[in-house]
């Protein structure tokens, strides 16, 4: 059990940070919301430049064979700059459900355009994911079922409170694998795709407070900054304290991907990142409920993903599901 | 990092079965439940299982930080006694052994591990609760030592304990004329008060001065340090040593097993609660885990102990109304498993007030850690 980052980990948060911080993240997200995937794309093949889509795949495939933890550096950081697109389906959990079928055409088919960043996925995988997310930027659609993988297309696109994202139906068609082994890659799958999403989730609750600091440093009203007021600094110092205890349940959940620690994660990290969201807002007051500003690609991102991936109710009832099943055990 | 001591825990769980009382003591805060804990700080001492952090020549056994955590988790797992000799413990030893001297430490923590003497803190006044720095009452020198005057209050443990530390007026800077000075609660021109808690027992009591004598041996560090002394206590008292997750986990563990047997609607409509509480437990023990690691590699704790102590304190009430919640209408009784829970509860209460009240910690976030104007 490793829940503190080596250096090396530390070095990839930072530079990932240092790439999309300078390659205009929110720009990108506003064209994709209006329909231009082109500089979105242009930062995913920057992201895969540096591996962020290789992380999941084994080496065999084309991939690094990372470990979990880097995963979630890297989905961590998406969200942090609200990157567009399917992350979490394409850089985790379609690469874990295809790897964990173990099956050798299928494999050399897919992965390697995955780990290359040529190749975006999505997928459905109902009840847990009934739809799939941002079909229109994928060139590989699956629905995942306990019983059988198959390949899909995408039904009628309907668009998500978070301007850059849509939903569809996945309407399966060849099958890729059927059979009992079939529902432990699913399973594999729903965890990884889990695990990234709460990743993204406190990113993204992270650059809320970060933005929501900075403007309450900057506005001024009754002649000093709002932030100087303690009805404004107890709401982020709760912030704070959100981010800061969902972190380690993340790092747990990398550790053991078991459905008790990796919901206890989602739950934890759901909750910190629609904290942080309804303070960044009301500190940033009206301009915070406009889509001229920058905000609202994270305020959305966090009302989107906090239902995505499993239910804050669902999750919960995973919680204790494991642990009255006798997995009290703290370690 | 990895919580694996070896055979420390086996020890130390073993050893615990075999001894922890059957069933609970009597309150801490009465005084026959007050020497009744004494007697078992002793057994514990006895076992070299007091204060297995310290030094082994004070009575420890020199143990690491995740040792410390360990037997912590087992101590509260077990059910044990509440520590009774807690804030000498794990506020006054760790000031002596930063601030104090070597004659000092030796003369004042192995008589602590043994609970010979219990310490009490007397740090708040009746003017000086938030605002500590604010404290009124006065040392003034006398022929080797100083004369204490003025009132201390909500001084845990003081109704029953032996001695107390405090912080004192020197001089008029508001912060630089602050002393750290320890003395006798049964010395001359000492008066104890206890006072009733909201539970009914005298968990605290005001203690009045007048002219008690500290000689200059019982001033810890330099007449004028007693603030830079004491937040450096503060910041052991908010962060590591005070609440050790094993409290909370034990608690938890409880908390899903009442909430097993209960069954039926209620318990339906309270299982999301019980899943925050435990999911609230396990952060708290996961992040506590990652400090450690973080203290030992020669890291430092500063204003981030104010972001656990937040978080425990409403962890902790909230895991406790939920268990009330579960109890329903027994939720009120004050004996049997129900009064267990219950005394946990108005205990918890305290937790969000002491150590520097929520709003204080909050405020130290926002400005130390998240950089927001003064």
């Amino acid at each position: 059990m490793t829940l503190t980052r080596s250096a090396e980990q530390q070095q990839f948060a930072s530079s990932l940070h240092d790439l999309l911080a300078a390659a205009d993240a929110p720009g990108a997200a506003r064209r994709w919301a209006g329909g231009d995937h082109s500089p979105g794309l242009a930062l995913w093949r920057k992201l895969a430049g540096v591996g962020v889509t290789a992380l999941a795949v084994p080496p065999g495939a084309g991939g690094l064979g990372a470990s979990w933890l880097d995963v979630v550096i890297a989905c961590e950081e998406l969200g942090h700059h609200a990157v567009p697109g399917p992350v979490a389906e394409s850089a985790a959990a379609v690469p874990e459900l295809i790897t964990a079928l173990a099956d050798e055409r299928l494999s050399a088919r897919w992965l390697p355009g995955l780990a290359a960043g040529d190749l975006i996925a999505t997928l459905a995988l109902p009840p847990w994911l009934p739809y799939a997310a941002d079909a229109g930027a994928a060139g590989l659609i699956l629905l995942a079922e306990p019983g059988a993988v198959r390949l899909a297309t995408a039904g009628t696109r309907r668009q998500s409170v978070d301007p850059t994202r849509s939903l569809s139906p996945a309407r399966g068609g060849e099958v890729l694998a059927r059979g009992p082994a079939v529902a432990d890659a699913v399973a594999r799958a729903r965890e990884a795709g889990t695990l990234a999403c709460a990743a993204q989730l406190l990113g993204a609750g992270r650059a809320l407070l970060e933005a929501s600091v900075l403007h309450a440093r900057q506005r001024s009203q009754f002649g000093r900054p709002i932030g100087s007021f303690q009805a404004v600094k107890h709401q982020l110092a709760d912030v704070a304290i959100g981010l800061e205890f969902a972190r380690p349940l993340l790092g747990e959940a990398a550790v053991t991907l078991s459905p008790r620690d990796v919901s206890a994660a989602k739950v934890a990290c759901t909750g910190a990142a629609q904290r942080a969201a309804r303070a960044a807002l009301q500190v940033h007051g009206a301009i915070g409920y406009t889509q001229e500003h920058d905000l609202h690609l994270w305020l959305t991102k966090v009302r989107a993903l906090a239902g995505a991936w499993g239910s804050q109710a669902g999750h919960r009832a995973r919680v204790m599901a494991a642990i009255a099943d006798g997995g009290l055990a703290w370690n | 990092m990895s919580t694996d001591t070896g055979g420390f825990r086996a020890e130390v769980r073993d050893w615990l079965r075999a001894h922890v009382p059957a069933g609970p003591l009597p309150s801490v805060d009465t005084a026959a439940g007050f020497a009744r804990h004494r007697e078992w700080e002793r057994e514990l001492a006895a076992a070299r299982l007091s204060v297995v952090s310290w030094p082994p020549r004070y009575g420890g056994r020199g143990a690491s930080l995740l040792e410390w955590l360990v037997f912590e988790e087992e101590y509260y797992a077990a059910a044990a006694p509440a520590r009774v000799g807690q804030n000498g413990l794990f506020l006054l030893a760790p000031t002596l052994m930063r601030h104090g001297t070597a004659e000092q430490c030796d003369r004042l923590l192995p008589p602590m591990a043994r609970a010979d003497e219990i310490w009490a803190q007397a740090w708040s006044e009746p003017e000086a609760g938030s605002d500590l720095a604010a404290v009124r009452a006065s040392a003034t020198r006398a022929d080797g030592g100083w004369l204490l005057s003025g009132t201390k209050t909500w001084s845990s443990r003081a109704a029953f304990a032996d001695k107390a530390f405090g912080l004192f007026r020197t001089g008029q800077d508001k912060h630089r004329g602050l002393t750290y000075l320890l003395f006798g609660l049964r010395a001359d021109g000492v008066t104890v008060r206890p006072i009733r808690q909201l539970g009914g027992e005298t968990g605290f009591a005001e203690i009045f001065l007048d002219g008690a004598f500290v000689p200059d041996a019982d001033v810890v560090g330099a007449p004028g340090d007693g603030w830079r002394i004491a937040m450096s206590t503060a910041g052991d008292e908010r962060g590591l040593s005070l609440r050790s997750p094993g409290r909370f986990s034990a608690a938890a563990a409880r908390l899903v097993e009442l909430w097993r047997r209960a069954g039926g609607p209620d318990a339906d409509s309270l299982r999301d609660r019980v899943a925050d509480a435990w999911i609230g437990a396990q952060a708290y023990r996961l992040h506590t885990l990652g400090t450690a690691a973080r203290l030992a590699a020669g890291g430092t704790l500063g204003a981030e102990a104010s972001l656990g102590k937040v978080f425990w304190s409403e962890l902790d009430v909230a895991l406790h109304e939920t268990a009330l919640d579960l109890l329903g209408p027994r939720a009120e009784l004050r004996e049997g498993e129900e009064g267990c829970w219950l005394d946990g509860y108005l205990f918890s209460l305290a937790g969000p007030i002491y150590a520097g009240t929520n709003e204080i910690q909050r405020t130290v976030i926002a400005e130390r850690l998240l950089g927001l104007p003064r």
